[in-house]
C-alpha cells in the first residue's frame, strides 16, 4: 500500500449535497478495516470541473444521485420496517390479498409508477436533454480547432489552422512501472509532449484513430469521446482555468491501453501563442534537416532516441520482440532484405515499406505521417545496425523524403 | 403432443424398460430431465469458480500500482475470457438447469418436451468450453498468443487485429449459441404444449414465464451475435471490410450488432431469477404471490423494451442528437416495469409472516443490491452523466451489482430453496447463513470502492494505475478475496447436502405453494407420469 499522500483534485463540495456526504459516511468506516491507508486522499465524486460542460455533468450527476438515493431509503424503508414488524418470530398473521382491491389500494398501488415516470421524463429527462444539447454543440462560435489521433499507444495532435503536430506519448519510466524504481507523482499520467489549449476559447477537438478504437477522455474536461479509425468524430471544450489537467484512454486498445496518457495544459492566451511559435520554429528545424546529408554516427543516435520513444514498447529495447504478435527484428528477414529496389522506389513489403506504411491487420502502424524525415531515415538505419543486425548500410532523410 | 398430455396411466411402465447404462455412460446418454438438470448446474459452479479465479489472479494484480504479476497482454486474456465463462459457462448455465429440473416439476410435465436435443444441448458445453479457454493452455506449448484479449465485447477492428484466440472464442461462442437456441425452443415447447390439465398460461408458476420470455429473447438476439462474430471471422481471414472503413465498412457496425445480443442479454440472464424471487419471498412470507398479472405483464415489457434499446452501451461512439435522446429516454423507460416488479416483490413481503432462512436472505440480499444495480443503471442512461460513467470503473461496478447481486446471488437464492427437494436432504442452515453474510459484505467491500474509483476518472481495463486510485484498489481486492474464498463455504455446503443430511419433506418449507412441493423430496427419476389437475 502505498503511504505518499497525493495531490488529488479537489473534491467538489457543492453546499448541502447530501450525497456526498452519504457517501462519505459510509466509506469513514474504510479506515477501521484498513489503518495502514486512514491518512490517504480519498475521491467520491468527480473531479473538480473546469468546464461548462464538466460542470453541468458534474450538476446533473448530483441531481441524479440525490434523487436515487432518497428513492432507495425510502423503498427500502417501507421494506425493512416489514421485516420487523411482519415476521413469525413477532406472532405476525399473514394476509392472503394477491393485488390491489378498491380505489384506495390502487391508488396506492399507481402512486410510486407516477411519481417514477415524473422523475424519469421531467425531473431527470429535461437537465439531461439540456445538458445533452449543450455536450453535443461542437460548432458554434469555435475559436479554434485541435485533431486528436489515436494510435497503438500514443496521442496524435494536431493544430490545423498553425500547421502544427506532434505524437505524445507515456514519459513514465519503465523502471517505475516495473516497481524497479519508486513512483513519480503523476506515475502514467504524464507525457513526453502535453498538448496546449489556451484558456477562454472554445476548441472544437476533432477525433480519429489510424488503427484500433481509442477513447479520448480528460475527467475534468466532462469530455470523453471514441476515436474511431476511419471515421471522424467530435467534441469541445472550453476551459477556464490555468493548470494541467490529466486523462487516460478509456477503450480497450490493445496490451498498453492503461499506457497511453492525456496531458493537457490549458494556458492563457499569450502563452499559447508562444509556445505555438516556438513549435513551429522547432518543425521547421526538424524539417530542415532533411536536406542535408547525415553521418552514420547522427543518424545512429537519432534513431536509438526514435526506436526507445516509438518501437520498443513492441519489438523491445532489445529488438527481440514478443513473438507471435510482435516479432522480432533482430534476424529479421525484413531487415535483412535490401533496403531499396534497383530504381529506387520503395520495394514492396521491405523494410522501408514496413516502417512507412505499416502492416494491414497488425499493430504495425504506418509511421509515414507520424515522423518526419530525418526520424524514420534514422530509425530505419539504427535499427539495421543494431540488435545483431548488421546490413552496413544507411538511408538518408533527403531519400525519404523523395520516397513519400 | 396430445398423447402425452392426455397419457393413460397404464402406459407408465413403457418409460421404465430398456437401455439404462451407469456410470459416465448413463451421464453422457441421458434423456432425463432431472439428470440434465443436475449436470448443467454442476457444470455452472465448476466454470463460476474457474472464472472466479481467473478474476482473483486480475485483483491481485490491481491490489498495488506497477505491474506485480503478469504482462497486459494476459491481463486483458483474463479480464475478457473471466467474463465470457460467467456469462455463457457459469449463469446462463445454471439458469438452464433451473429449467430442467423445475419446469417440468411445476406445470406437471412427466419430461421436457425434447429430451434428447436437451442431452445434446448440454453436451456441447464442455467442448465450448474448453475451445474458450485451450489458448491458454496451447500459448504454454508455444502456439499462438493466447486467449481473446480483446475484453468479452470482441469490439472491431481490435479483434481483427487479434491473435488466433479470437477465433477460438468466436468458434466457441457459435457452439454456446446453438446450445442455448436448443434449449431455448425445448423450454418453449415445453411451457406450450406439457402443462398440467386445467393450468392456464395465467396459472403458469411465474418462474416459467420469467424463462418463457427469457427463450424467447435468446431466439431472437443470439442469431444476431451468430452474424456479426461471423462476419468478424471473414473480416479476419477472407478478405471482407465489414467493419473496416477503408473497404467501406464501419467498426460501429460492429458495436450496434454486439450490443443488439449484449443488451438483451443481461435479461436473458436476469428473467430467470426474477421469475424465482417471487416463489421464494411467497414461501417464506407464507402469503401468495401479489400482482401475479403485473409482474408477468411487466416481464413481458421488459422483454419487449430491451431490444430497442441497446445503443447506450455506446453512447460516446459518436451517434447524432436524436439517437442519443431516443436511447436515454427508452432506456429510462425500462424502469417503469422494474419498479412494477420491485412493488410486487416487496408488497409479496408486506403484511406476511415472514422468517429468515437461507433462501429468503439471499432473496432480501438480491432485492436490495439488485436496487443498486437498477438505480445506477437509471443514472447511467443519461447521456452527458455517462460522458463520465463510460468506460469506467462506475460501470464495472454497476454491472457487478446487477450480474452478481442480480445474476448470481439469485442463483445461489434458488439452490439453497430447491437443494432440499432436488437431493431429498436439507443443507445445512448455519452454513448457509454464513456464506450469505460473507457474501454481502464481502461484495459490497469489492464493489462500492469501483463506484468511486469510476467516479474519480479510473478507465476499466487497464492492468496498471496512478497513485491516486491505489486505496479503493486494495480495498477492493480485499473484498474480492474473501468474496472468492466465501464461495467455498457454498460449494461445501451443496456437496454436504447431496451426500446426506438431515431428510426432507416432500413439502420441504412450510409456506410453500405449487406442484413441484406435491412430490416427495427427491422426486422420483420419473415423475408426473399420470400427469394432475390443476383446478
Amino acid at each position: 500500500m502505498t503511504s505518499v499522500t497525493l495531490e488529488s483534485p479537489t473534491m467538489n463540495n457543492m453546499a448541502g449535497d447530501v450525497v456526498v456526504w452519504l457517501k462519505k459516511a459510509v466509506c469513514l468506516l474504510t479506515p477501521f478495516i484498513l489503518p495502514g491507508i486512514a491518512n490517504a486522499a480519498y475521491n467520491f465524486n468527480f473531479p473538480e470541473p473546469v468546464t461548462p460542460v464538466a460542470r453541468e455533468t458534474l450538476h446533473v450527476h448530483n441531481e441524479f444521485m440525490l434523487i436515487i438515493t432518497i428513492l432507495f431509503v425510502v423503498v427500502f424503508a417501507i421494506m425493512i420496517y416489514s421485516m420487523i414488524k411482519h415476521r413469525k418470530s413477532v406472532g405476525h398473521q399473514p394476509t392472503k390479498f394477491t393485488g390491489p382491491s378498491g380505489g384506495l389500494q390502487w391508488f396506492w398501488a399507481l402512486v410510486p409508477f407516477a411519481i417514477l415516470l415524473f422523475i424519469d421524463f421531467i425531473l431527470m429527462g429535461i437537465p439531461a436533454v439540456n445538458a445533452l444539447v449543450d455536450m453535443e454543440d461542437t460548432k458554434t462560435r469555435a475559436d479554434m480547432v485541435l485533431k486528436v489521433t489515436g494510435m497503438q499507444w500514443k496521442w496524435q495532435y494536431e493544430y490545423p489552422e498553425a500547421g502544427v503536430k506532434f505524437i505524445s506519448t507515456l514519459s513514465t519510466p519503465r523502471e517505475q512501472i516495473s516497481n524497479a524504481e519508486a513512483k513519480g507523482k503523476h506515475y502514467l499520467l504524464e507525457v513526453d509532449n502535453p498538448v496546449v489549449l489556451p484558456v477562454g476559447k472554445k476548441v472544437r477537438i476533432l477525433l480519429t484513430s489510424t488503427d484500433v478504437i481509442h477513447t479520448w477522455w480528460v475527467p475534468q474536461f466532462g469530455v470523453k469521446r471514441d476515436a474511431i479509425p476511419g471515421f471522424l468524430r467530435e467534441t469541445w471544450v472550453k476551459i477556464e482555468k490555468p493548470g494541467t489537467y490529466r486523462g487516460q484512454c478509456a477503450e480497450l486498445c490493445g496490451k498498453d491501453h492503461g499506457f497511453m496518457p492525456v496531458v493537457v495544459h490549458a494556458v492563457t492566451e499569450p502563452e499559447y501563442l508562444a509556445w505555438l511559435e516556438e513549435k513551429k520554429v522547432q518543425a521547421k528545424a526538424a524539417a530542415g534537416g532533411a536536406d542535408r546529408t547525415w553521418s552514420s554516427d547522427e543518424l545512429m543516435t537519432k534513431g536509438q532516441e526514435v526506436y526507445e520513444k516509438q518501437c520498443a514498447v513492441c519489438h523491445q529495447p532489445n529488438g527481440l520482440g514478443m513473438p507471435p504478435a510482435f516479432p522480432a527484428l533482430s534476424g529479421s528477414p525484413i531487415v535483412k532484405g535490401p533496403l531499396l529496389a534497383k530504381d529506387g522506389k520503395i520495394l514492396k513489403d521491405s523494410h522501408v515499406d514496413r516502417v512507412l506504411n505499416g502492416k494491414a491487420g497488425t499493430a504495425m502502424q504506418a509511421f509515414r505521417n507520424t515522423l518526419s524525415d530525418v526520424e524514420l531515415a534514422a530509425v530505419i538505419t539504427y535499427e539495421r545496425n543494431s540488435f545483431g543486425n548488421r546490413q552496413g548500410d544507411m538511408i538518408q532523410p533527403a531519400q525519404i523524403k523523395a520516397l513519400r | 403432443m396430445s398423447s402425452i398430455t392426455t397419457h393413460p396411466a397404464g402406459h407408465d411402465t413403457e418409460h421404465h424398460a430398456g437401455y439404462h447404462p451407469g456410470g459416465f455412460a448413463r451421464w453422457l446418454t441421458t434423456t432425463n430431465h432431472k439428470d440434465i438438470g443436475t449436470m448443467y448446474l454442476t457444470f455452472s459452479l465448476i466454470m463460476f469458480f474457474v472464472g472466479g479465479l481467473m478474476i482473483l489472479a486480475v485483483r491481485a494484480e490491481l491490489f498495488q500500482p506497477g505491474l506485480q504479476l503478469m504482462k497486459p497482454e494476459f491481463f486483458n486474456q483474463l479480464i475478457g475470457v473471466h467474463a465470457l465463462v460467467m456469462i455463457f459457462a457459469a449463469l446462463m448455465p445454471a439458469a438452464t438447469g433451473f429449467a430442467n429440473w423445475m419446469i417440468p416439476l411445476m406445470i406437471g410435465a412427466p419430461d421436457m418436451a425434447l429430451p434428447r436435443l436437451n442431452n445434446w444441448g448440454f453436451w456441447l458445453l464442455p467442448p465450448a468450453a474448453i475451445l474458450l479457454t485451450l489458448p491458454f493452455t496451447l500459448a504454454l506449448f508455444g502456439v499462438g498468443d493466447g486467449a481473446i484479449a480483446t475484453g468479452w465485447t470482441f469490439y472491431a477492428p481490435l479483434s481483427v487485429q487479434g491473435g488466433m484466440g479470437i477465433d477460438f472464442a468466436i468458434l466457441s461462442v457459435h457452439i454456446l449459441g446453438i446450445s442455448s437456441i436448443m434449449g431455448s425452443i425445448n423450454i418453449i415447447v415445453t411451457i406450450f404444449n406439457m402443462r398440467a390439465p386445467g393450468m392456464t398460461m395465467m396459472k403458469l408458476p411465474i418462474f416459467a414465464w420469467g424463462w418463457l420470455i427469457t427463450a424467447f429473447l435468446l431466439i431472437a438476439t443470439l442469431p444476431v451475435l451468430a452474424g456479426a462474430v461471423t462476419m468478424l471471422l471473414t473480416d479476419r481471414h477472407f478478405g471482407t471490410h465489414f467493419f473496416d472503413a477503408a473497404g467501406g465498412g464501419d467498426p460501429i457496425l460492429f458495436q450496434h450488432l454486439f450490443w443488439f445480443f449484449g443488451h438483451p442479454e443481461v435479461y436473458i440472464l436476469l428473467l430467470p431469477v426474477w421469475g424465482l424471487i417471487p416463489h421464494v419471498l411467497s414461501t417464506f412470507s407464507r402469503k401468495p404471490i401479489y400482482g401475479y398479472k403485473a409482474q408477468v405483464y411487466s416481464f413481458i415489457a421488459i422483454g419487449v423494451l430491451s431490444v430497442i434499446v441497446w445503443a447506450h452501451h455506446i453512447l460516446t461512439s459518436g451517434l447524432p442528437i436524436p439517437a442519443l435522446i431516443y436511447f436515454m429516454f427508452s432506456t429510462m423507460a425500462i424502469s417503469l416495469p422494474l419498479a412494477v416488479l420491485f412493488f410486487c416483490w416487496i408488497a409479496t413481503m408486506w403484511k406476511g409472516a415472514m422468517t429468515f432462512e437461507t433462501p429468503m436472505l439471499f432473496a432480501i440480499g438480491f432485492i436490495v443490491l439488485f436496487g443498486i444495480a437498477g438505480l445506477t443503471g437509471l443514472i447511467l442512461a443519461d447521456v452527458a452523466a455517462d460522458a463520465q460513467y463510460h468506460h469506467s470503473y462506475f460501470v464495472v461496478a454497476h454491472f457487478h451489482y446487477a450480474l452478481f447481486a442480480g445474476g448470481i446471488m439469485g442463483v445461489m437464492t434458488g439452490v439453497y430453496y430447491w437443494l432440499p427437494k432436488w437431493t431429498g436432504h436439507m443443507y445445512s442452515e448455519t452454513l448457509g447463513k454464513w456464506h450469505f453474510w460473507l457474501t454481502v459484505v464481502s461484495f459490497n467491500l469489492t464493489f462500492i470502492p469501483q463506484f468511486f474509483l469510476g467516479l474519480a476518472g479510473m478507465p476499466r481495463r487497464i492492468p496498471d494505475y496512478a497513485l491516486q486510485f491505489a486505496e479503493f484498489n486494495a480495498i477492493s481486492t480485499i473484498g474480492a478475496f474473501i468474496l472468492g474464498i466465501s464461495q467455498l463455504l457454498f460449494a461445501w455446503n451443496v456437496w454436504a447436502c447431496v451426500r446426506g443430511g438431515r431428510k426432507a419433506t416432500g413439502r420441504v418449507w412450510e409456506g410453500a405453494e405449487g406442484l413441484e412441493w406435491e412430490l416427495p423430496s427427491p422426486p422420483p427419476y420419473h415423475s408426473w407420469e399420470i400427469q394432475p389437475q390443476v383446478k
